[in-house]
């Protein structure tokens, strides 16, 4: 599999009822980089990542995963692959080291083999500590560390996340980034889907949106972000034409065209980085003679990327389909959220 | 530093089904060990059922050619207490699909049916541990085998055989129901009704006729007869075979059932 994808898909579909949770995916991850699967609740992320990890079967649309064919060879693919689910799958009776070693039999491994690997893996993953102690005990970071080491005890070629920061604290999150680094440091190829821009841009060497079940834009972060502009300037004034008139006297700012949401007296302004910017806005504000009742510089979120690659905000629609799609629910697991 | 790379030494060997068996038992075995509410249903119940049923029926009901309540009641609630615990099968089975733990052993290149034969298997090993203590209990209040001791282990075995039907149809029904409380009272509710229309309690011939037509095609019935034979004395020849063949009829129908709904996990 040296000169094959790590994931080669295309056309994969799948619906649940009336509902396409994918519509005609086209997805591909050269071996030993990252890809990250960005999009918002429902997209169909999760979806994706159990038919790549053949717990669900596609309707339609081919793929191959470590070289092998999803449908045909699901024995190998199981064999190549790695799964750390949206929430972690440890037993909570079991020790840390019970565990890894039963995930370690249960691939195929000596007692004495799943011993060594259990122990290796808790060690690097700084559980060395509490492996003797049942998983129920543990802190969420621990769980979620627990759960990514038990993803690895094979040695899967090829590694699926299903956003695995996921209530973990900033602390957590910067942890499991520099574990993720290194997999892929030492020629491990990973799918992560995530909800944060921030997070794919740090770890992912490529970048594919969808939502609906589509893929809406594909590229490095790089690509990406001079696509959809760098940061972005928001401003709230009083709603109706004060914000029109806002926004069109700020318009020259901009290094694309403004999004505005005049009802609620919201400006949303794509900038690029250049420290003459405030100055201007405030020149460009007193002789125009407005005011602004709260302003912010930041950086892109998933909410910009889909502002400006759909023209909608993903929140609307996060409340709207809940309940109905199939992917990605806040509080139900990952069996359920896929029914 | 250490590698996540595979090397060829890590590399897993093909599965074995029998090694994938004994990894799922031995976890099961673990958490029947550590789950207290597990636990109370392999130890406080049979127990708390043993005396209650004995103390609360014992003076009322006297079944003919018995000399106490206790030896009627013993081999009928080998199946009860058998059947209350195996609601906790499904429970269980609920409770690895919402954890994940389900998707964790269907990711892995496990056999599909080893996940509900380990079930089976651990479960075998605790209603051997609860028909034991249940003898153990009976025998302080009362209780005699009097058909000898082959018969006696004979009954231990098929009382650990009854529970191989209940734990592979409860297995499905955990995963059928995917929420551990309904899965607990859906494997509950059924049994009780058959339980209370069926030979377990008392005689058949006390129940009105409709009752009875039920009473004896109900294989709770067919069980506990079976048992009270191998407990009591008299001919076992046709019962033993009635409950052997229900049993490998509902363990077919348990495991297939599992391992089919097994694979189409998350499927409508």
């Amino acid at each position: 599999m040296d000169d094959q994808p790590a994931i080669w898909a295309e056309g994969l579909t799948k619906r649940f009822g009336h509902v396409r949770a994918l519509d005609g995916v086209d997805l591909e991850l050269a071996t030993g980089r990252l890809l990250g699967l960005l999009g918002p609740n429902g997209a169909g992320k999760t979806t994706a990542v159990r038919i790549l990890t053949t717990l669900l079967r596609p309707d339609a649309g081919h793929a191959r995963v470590a070289g092998f064919d999803l449908r045909k060879e699901r024995d190998l693919v199981r064999r190549h692959v790695g799964l750390s689910g949206q929430f972690a799958a440890v037993d909570s009776y079991l020790s840390g080291r019970e565990n890894l070693v039963m995930v370690g039999r249960l691939t195929g491994m000596t007692r004495r083999a799943a011993h060594a690997r259990a122990d290796e893996l808790l060690g690097r993953f700084g559980l060395g500590e509490v492996a003797g102690r049942q998983a129920r005990t543990y802190s969420g970071g621990m769980r979620r560390r627990l759960d990514l080491a038990a993803s690895v005890v094979g040695a899967p070629p090829v590694l699926f996340l299903d956003e695995p920061t996921t209530g973990l604290d900033p602390h957590g999150r910067l942890e499991l980034w520099a574990q993720l680094e290194e997999l892929t440091g030492q020629g491990t190829s990973v799918l992560l889907t995530t909800q944060y821009l921030e997070e794919a841009d740090r770890l992912a060497h490529d970048i594919v949106v969808i939502d609906r079940g589509s893929v809406i834009a594909e590229g490095t972060p790089e690509q990406l972000k001079r696509q959809l502009g760098g940061d972005r300037l928001e401003l709230r004034t009083t709603p109706g034409p004060q914000a029109q008139q806002l926004a069109n006297v700020l318009a020259s700012l901009g290094s694309g065209p403004p999004m505005l949401d005049a009802a609620a007296g919201r400006l949303v302004l794509p900038v690029s980085d250049d420290p003459s910017l405030l100055p201007r806005l405030v020149a460009l504000m007193a002789d125009a003679g407005l005011s602004v009742s709260d302003l912010s510089l930041r950086r892109l979120t998933l909410d910009d990327v889909f502002l400006a690659l759909t023209g909608r905000p993903t929140t609307p629609d996060r409340s709207r389909d809940r309940g109905v799609q199939s992917d990605d629910f806040a509080v139900s697991p990952t069996t359920k959220g896929a029914r | 530093m250490t590698t996540l790379v595979p090397t060829t030494a890590q590399r897993p060997h093909p599965n074995s089904f029998v090694r994938d068996v004994a990894t799922i038992t031995g976890r099961n075995l673990r958490r029947l060990a550590r789950v207290p509410t597990l636990l109370a249903f392999a130890t406080v119940q049979p127990v708390m059922l043993v005396i209650l049923f004995n103390y609360a029926f014992g003076g009322a009901i006297h079944p003919p050619g018995v000399a106490r309540y206790i030896d009627f009641l013993l081999p009928g609630l080998f199946v009860v207490t058998i059947g209350f615990g195996s609601s906790q099968t499904g429970v269980a089975m609920a409770d690895d699909l919402v954890n994940g733990m389900i998707d964790r052993f269907r990711s892995l290149p496990t056999t599909s049916s080893a996940v509900v034969v380990g079930r089976m298997a651990a479960d075998a090993v605790r209603n051997l541990f609860v028909i034991l203590l249940m003898i153990g209990v009976a025998a302080a209040i009362g209780f005699r085998f009097h058909a000898g001791t082959a018969p006696a282990i004979a009954a231990v075995i098929l009382a650990v055989g009854t529970g191989l039907a209940f734990s592979a149809l409860d297995s499905w029904l955990g995963l059928v129901v995917a929420e551990p409380e309904a899965a607990g009272l859906a494997g509950l509710f059924p049994f009780i009704l058959l339980m209370f229309t069926s030979s377990i309690l008392v005689p058949i011939s006390t129940m009105p006729g409709w009752l009875q037509a039920f009473a004896k095609v109900n294989p709770v019935t067919v069980f506990a007869d079976a048992l009270r034979a191998l407990c009591l004395g008299g001919p076992t020849g046709v019962p033993v075979f009635q409950a052997c063949a229900w049993i490998l009829a509902l363990v077919l129908l348990g495991v297939a059932g599992t391992a089919l709904r097994f694979r189409h996990v998350g499927e409508r």
